[in-house]
């Protein structure tokens, strides 16, 4: 059975279902469930934005609040992991990934590799991310190409409530560390949603739209932007082919080279800062293994090299735009040598 | 022979005396043969400590875990991981605990509940919180123990991590090795209280300091508070005043210390010559008995190191394995 449910509640269903299936899934964070110790209602958040709400009436004190010790917590995830329990632990906003980056990168993400094979880490780190919210500089930031540079990490953000949902499920399965990553301004936006479990495996990517002049290349909320852009060129008779990654480690290379040795044009679309990010990654991988389908220079749309300003009339011009793409799209049909850095300001 | 006046059996007291003496040689073994070149990387060596590791993991099994810092040969050898496999791993061998790729700082062998050495301090405060949350869910009486020493103490992931313990009642015994030195800066300077056991107050956890150097002491306290947290009693805090006979690494040259510091502790706290002066002396165990603990210890660690140098590197091919890899 399939219904319109939001990405906030689609995230809710996965934990549901897992939990409900596999007795070694337990949920962990700031205010998960809200309240614990206080005098007022039991379950009085789910989450500061309530995706986990209702869940701790089903599954009682497999939900842990817990104190605000991003570092303990998400380390205790990440032993809990290597202990035989499959912990999601959210982390809220993905910028205080700073606080206990190294429980991720250098504890977690090394086990299975530097124990010779011999350990294995299912934790999944969940949290928000992106721009959009007015929430400020240090609530705002896509860090995913941060994720994505560390090996044994594998990193998803899904763009909609179907794949949140079959990719959630994918991540509390699998047996790696995930770094699992909800934009914000997505928890809204609602599509048909089977009621039932299902998976959907890492590293398969998403044509969204077909195409031939141009392959668009996008993750997140830009792949909204994308589309956006799709059909606004349509209207001009350019047809583009928008790819929705999914998951950024692992990535589906094969999807993205078939396209544009097909389309022979490439623009890459990645809400993080310019440099070192997914757009980078993408064009030079492409430039490298398919430089002769290319009748133009790859174009990378992404945010600028700047902190997530807070008014929104500067917060507005951050985030990629669909004009910013349809114009990224426009200069790899009439190449003019200029040089273009592509930022969506 | 006579009567035992010792709260451990003469066969607990031999087996004690075993795990210390093979940890001493391991360690000096290990610190001739890195002078020599024989070893790649870095070698933090456990030597003087012995009876903190000893006495504290007489208490544990195989169910539950330890958490162990980049100074970790001494605590993996207490907790029954494989000597052969150890050195093999410290040589870069394919026969290694972590088959080559770990190295001194991170051998593990989950299977004996060692969850790692750990070469980022504080790191395995943290780690054990979960490991003892995992012992909760499954309610298998599991506990876990994580040490740091003095310098780690001052982590915002360990005292976060004491926190986390109290207000999650975790079956956790946080060890502070206090060697004196947080690498070579001393601990009278470094941390800013007079006791650890303050620090365990502060967080609502009973706090215990022993004398590190002699066995009995840190068993009998280990034992209590290893139990209370089997039985439901919440963390513990134990601190272990100890001494290290060698530099924060191999190849310190250690001019952080007095003129003769280390040969004075050699001669006054070294922890294996008390433990044998006192079993002798009270007639329990005979001196020969523990001559031929040492002359098998020293077969072993030879064998050890003969095993170790003779084991194949790793394959190229494992460069690329146990891990996902995209390009």
């Amino acid at each position: 059975m399939s219904r319109k449910i939001s990405m906030k509640t689609a995230i809710n269903e996965a934990l549901d279902l897992e939990m409900r299936r596999d007795p070694t899934v337990i949920v962990m964070g700031e205010d998960i469930v809200g309240g614990t110790g206080a005098n007022g209602e039991d379950d009085a958040w789910g989450g500061v934005l309530g995706v986990t709400k209702g869940l701790y009436a089903k599954h009682g004190d497999r939900l842990m609040d817990t104190p605000l010790s991003e570092s303990a917590y998400i380390g205790a995830a990440v032993g809990a992991a290597a202990c035989g329990l499959r912990p999601v632990a959210e982390l809220m906003f993905m910028d205080f990934m700073g606080v206990c980056f190294d429980q991720i990168f250098n504890q977690a993400a090394k086990f299975r590799y530097m124990f010779g094979g011999k350990a294995q880490t299912p934790v999944v780190i969940r949290g928000m991310v992106g721009a959009g919210f007015r929430a400020a500089a240090q609530h705002s930031q896509m860090l995913t190409p941060l994720f994505t540079h560390i090996p044994g990490l594998k990193v998803v953000c899904p763009s909609n409530a179907y794949d949140a949902k079959g990719l959630l499920i994918q991540s509390i399965r699998d047996n790696d560390p995930v770094i699992f990553c909800e934009h914000k301004n997505l928890y809204g936006l609602e599509c048909d949603v089977p009621a039932e479990s299902y998976a959907i495996p890492f590293g398969e990517a998403n044509i969204l739209r077909d195409g031939d002049d141009v392959t668009i290349v996008s993750y997140g909320l830009t792949v909204h932007r994308a589309l956006e852009a799709a059909t606004a060129l349509a209207k001009d008779r350019i047809e583009a082919e928008v790819i929705d990654l999914r998951t950024l480690s692992p990535i589906d290379w094969d999807t993205i080279i078939e396209s544009v040795e097909r389309t022979g044009r490439l623009v890459v679309v990645d809400e993080a800062h310019p440099r070192c990010n997914l757009a980078t990654d993408i064009a030079a991988f492409v430039g490298q293994n398919a430089f002769g389908a290319l009748k133009a220079g790859a174009q990378m749309v992404t945010g600028p090299h700047t902190p997530v300003p807070f008014s929104p009339s500067l917060e507005d011009l951050y985030v990629p735009s669909a004009e910013a793409i349809a114009a990224a799209v426009r200069r790899t049909l009439s190449p003019t040598g200029s040089r273009s850095h592509g930022i969506a300001a | 022979m006579s009567e035992n006046p010792f709260p451990l059996s003469k066969d607990d007291l031999l087996k004690a005396y075993r795990t210390m003496r093979t940890i001493r040689d391991f360690e000096e073994r290990l610190h001739i043969d890195f002078a020599k070149g024989d070893i790649p990387g870095f070698v933090h060596l456990y030597a003087g400590e012995e009876a903190c590791a000893t006495g504290i993991m007489m208490h544990l099994n195989d169910n539950d875990r330890i958490a162990s810092t980049h100074r970790g040969h001494g605590h993996c050898i207490a907790k029954g991981v494989d000597v052969h496999a150890m050195m093999a791993e410290i040589y870069g061998r394919s026969t290694g605990a972590c088959r080559g790729k770990g190295g001194s700082m991170h051998i593990a062998d989950l299977s004996k509940g060692m969850m790692g050495a750990n070469g980022i301090l504080g790191a395995g405060a943290p780690l054990i919180c979960g490991a003892a949350l995992a012992a909760k869910v499954r309610g298998d009486r599991g506990v876990g123990i994580t040490f740091v020493g003095d310098g780690a103490s001052n982590q915002g992931t360990f005292l976060e991590s004491l926190n986390l313990a109290a207000v999650w009642n975790l079956p956790v015994v946080f060890v502070v090795e206090n060697n004196g030195y947080a690498e070579s800066t001393a601990m009278e300077w470094a941390v800013s209280c007079d006791s650890y056991v303050d620090r365990a107050t502060g967080f609502g956890m009973p706090g215990v300091t022993v004398d590190g150097t002699d066995l009995f002491a840190v068993h009998e306290a280990a034992g209590e508070i290893i139990r209370r947290a089997r039985d439901g009693g919440g963390p513990a805090l134990l601190e272990c005043n100890m001494v290290r006979f060698y530099g924060h690494f191999e190849g310190d040259a250690q001019t952080y210390r007095a003129k003769g510091e280390v040969e004075a502790l050699r001669a006054s706290r070294d922890c294996l010559v008390m433990l044998a002066e006192r079993v002798v002396e009270a007639g329990v165990v005979a001196r020969d008995e523990l001559h031929r603990i040492d002359r098998e210890v020293a077969d072993l660690i030879e064998d050890a190191v003969r095993a170790a140098k003779a084991a194949p590197l790793p394959a190229p091919s494992e460069l690329l394995t146990d891990v996902y890899v995209s390009y």
